[in-house]
């Protein structure tokens, strides 16, 4: 079914949004690209249901514009803005058949009845529901709701879909099987999706563009995978998974790679090219979990006195198929986590308190923000202190 | 079974076969004695089985008006029953929007539920006087009725809509339904089995009510008035059929809401149409 709305590109201009004396969203600016399926992550509370509400239609800026296909949406009624939502809970009216909630958009038309039931059972087929199209919504499963709620989306031809935590009143099982079939729906379409979630690896799974959030700002806008493999700053590594986050005050720099002693003791080489940290600045870097080395310390050996390589105690093992998640005791606030290929990790099996060295290479940290932001506003004595 | 139950099982259970006994059965008892005998009186033993007092209903005059009470009485709380619905569910929805002062409006709303209704009946009829208009069972004894059926259906559409979630609506929006089509085709649908709660509570309180009706009521006597005076000055088993033909209209009543909320919320669970039943085998 082709969209008739026009672009679906969504920009969301310098919008602020206050309850009372809350701020929900502040001085937020973001564009959608037309046909893209981008995920808005983070916590609850940080603001990303109130921006879906908002291009919806359901609140209105404080501040800001909401623009889709280049035209403001502000105070135009949900029909006009050719946005259609699926509700968290999918919202499905529990006194009309499956048929009519599909129907439901067309009725308000002022469509025909045997019009209206012909297009909704089209839709109904397409998502593979058409034998049940004269129950009511509680007689279905979970998953068979939400593709109820998805055809009851689309039979407006939305040119942006908007979903408020599609998945998560669905068990695990569905949630991988709905997720996959989201995207599939959205490359087909070719509308803009924009999906609410807090579940990281469900953004990354199937967005294109991924939207970290936190507090009501954006900390870092860019693809699925980009989040992953270069998130910006300590919070999105730490939010995202799947790097640890490392810190250390400067030593010194050469040929574009500072040394950096952690607050244990530990010597990390971060590539810093082109930069000139300075001596004493505090620096963040991510590594992801999969690329370290984890090796037992044989009893009474030294630690090992090289770059990048840290001595700790294992915390917590945890099988997880294909890999197993070791925890190393290493920081004292900060988690650190390597990924080990399960047949390497059961050539000679782990355990609990075992001392380990773990080691990666200098080229594979990811230089984040958060040290490089505070080095120029703030004198090295404070920055060091 | 071989859990024990502890002595306070047996204690409360007694207690509440007491309170059975104690709610139902003297109304048994009155039930039995309106069957008496033409020759019988207001008290056991029966003297035969008939269906004497009934007719007497209908047919004496000396017992008063109890046909054109009943009337009256039905009528009453017919109004009261579509007035009440009608407010508490229009106040109920608007006061899901929080505005100034909604909190004080509510309070007074209900102070009403704790004033003596005695006191509210005599206050009304005082000021029908007062503005030289005569007090009726249609326009006071209205009015005094609804000073307490109206805080109760207002507080019952509260507990309603408490459940009711709100993405229900915004979906109807989002979907393009007009405020008018949203409230037609969702939002009174999905209130409707509460909504039928309170006409039942405005038509059941209506149709007893008996403190604030007394004093505004005017010279017709509801059915409770009615029943009230022959209390005192009637002395066959007359009184003992008003009694169970009363409940019977009651009963009656209240099975015919429950039913349809019952009816509604089977539909909706797994009421199965025959359509999709075909379908689907």
């Amino acid at each position: 079914m082709a969209n008739a709305g026009g672009s679906g590109e969504v920009s969301v201009v310098g919008v602020t949004k206050r309850y009372g004396e809350t701020v929900a969203v502040k001085d937020l600016s973001l564009t959608i690209p037309h046909g893209a399926y981008c995920c808005l992550l983070g916590p609850s509370g940080c603001g990303k249901t109130t921006i879906l509400r908002m291009i919806a239609g359901h609140e209105t800026p404080t501040r800001g514009d909401i623009r889709i296909g280049g035209t403001s949406v502000l105070g135009l009624p949900q029909v006009r803005r050719g946005t259609a939502m699926m509700f968290q809970s999918y919202a499905l009216f529990p006194h009309r058949s499956v048929l009519d909630n599909v129907a439901f958009a067309l009725k308000m038309r002022g469509t025909g009845l045997s019009e209206r039931h012909a297009a909704a059972r089209e839709l109904l087929a397409k998502v593979q529901l058409e034998k049940f199209a004269n129950r009511l919504p509680p007689q279905l499963s979970g998953g068979q709701q939400q593709r109820v709620a998805l055809a009851r989306a689309l039979i407006t031809n939305p040119r942006v879909l908007l979903l408020d935590e599609p998945l998560s009143a669905l068990d695990e099982y569905l949630r991988l099987r709905m997720r996959g079939e989201l995207r599939r729906v959205q490359k087909e379409l070719g509308i803009t999706f924009i999906h609410v979630t807090h579940t990281q690896l469900e953004a990354i799974a199937v967005a294109d563009m991924v939207v970290v959030m936190a507090n009501g700002h954006i900390e870092q806008a860019a693809s699925a995978r980009d989040i992953f493999v270069a998130p910006r700053n300590a919070y999105v590594t730490r939010f995202v998974g799947g790097q640890n986050v490392l810190c250390g005050k400067v030593e010194g720099v050469t040929d574009g790679t500072a040394v950096l002693v952690s607050e244990r003791g530990a010597r990390l080489a971060f590539p810093v090219s082109g930069r000139q940290p300075a001596r004493g600045a505090e620096l963040y870097g991510s590594i992801r979990r999969d690329r370290i080395a984890i090796e037992k310390l044989p009893a009474g050996s030294l630690p090992p006195n090289e770059l990048n390589a840290i001595v700790g105690e294992v915390h917590t093992i945890e099988n997880q198929g294909s890999y197993v998640k070791v925890t190393v005791d290493f920081a004292d606030d900060e988690e650190f986590v390597a990924h080990v290929p399960d047949d390497e990790f059961f050539r000679d099996p782990l355990d609990i308190g075992d001392r380990v060295v773990a080691r990666w290479s200098a080229s594979d940290i990811n230089l984040l923000d958060d040290g490089l932001n505070v080095r120029p506003a703030m004198p090295m004595a404070a920055a060091a202190s | 079974m071989e859990d024990k139950r502890p002595w306070t099982f047996y204690a409360f259970a007694a207690f509440f076969t007491l309170f059975v006994l104690f709610l139902y059965g003297p109304m048994i008892v009155i039930y039995i004695l309106s069957f008496q005998g033409p020759n019988g009186g207001m008290t056991f033993p029966l003297n035969g089985v008939s269906l004497h007092w009934f007719e007497a209903l209908i047919s004496q005059t000396r017992v008063g008006d109890i046909a054109g009470a009943f009337h009256r009485s039905i009528g009453l709380a017919v109004l009261v029953a579509l007035i009440t619905v009608s407010v508490s569910v229009l106040a109920g929805l608007g006061f899901r929007r929080r505005f100034r002062g909604s909190a004080f409006a509510f309070y007074f709303a209900i102070a009403s539920l704790i004033m003596p209704g005695l006191f509210v009946g005599l206050g009304i009829a005082l000021t029908f006087r007062l503005l030289g208009l005569e007090t009726n069972w249609y326009l006071s004894g209205l009015g005094a009725q609804l000073t307490w059926t109206l805080p109760f259906g207002l507080l019952i559409m509260f507990a309603v809509l408490g459940r009711f979630n709100r993405s229900y609506e915004e979906a109807a929006t989002d979907l393009g339904a007009t405020s008018w089509q949203r409230v037609k085709e969702v939002t009174l649908p999905m209130l409707l089995p509460g909504i039928i709660g309170v006409a039942l509570f405005g038509f059941t309180l209506s149709y007893d009510e008996l403190a604030r009706t007394a004093l505004t009521a005017g010279s017709e006597n509801t059915l409770p008035l009615e029943i009230w005076a022959m209390t005192t000055n009637v002395t066959s088993p007359t009184l003992y059929a008003v009694g169970a033909v009363t409940t019977i209209v009651s009963f009656l009543v209240i099975s015919i809401a429950l039913g349809s909320i019952a009816f509604i919320q089977r539909r909706r669970a797994l009421g199965i149409r025959q359509e999709s039943l075909a379908a689907t085998e």
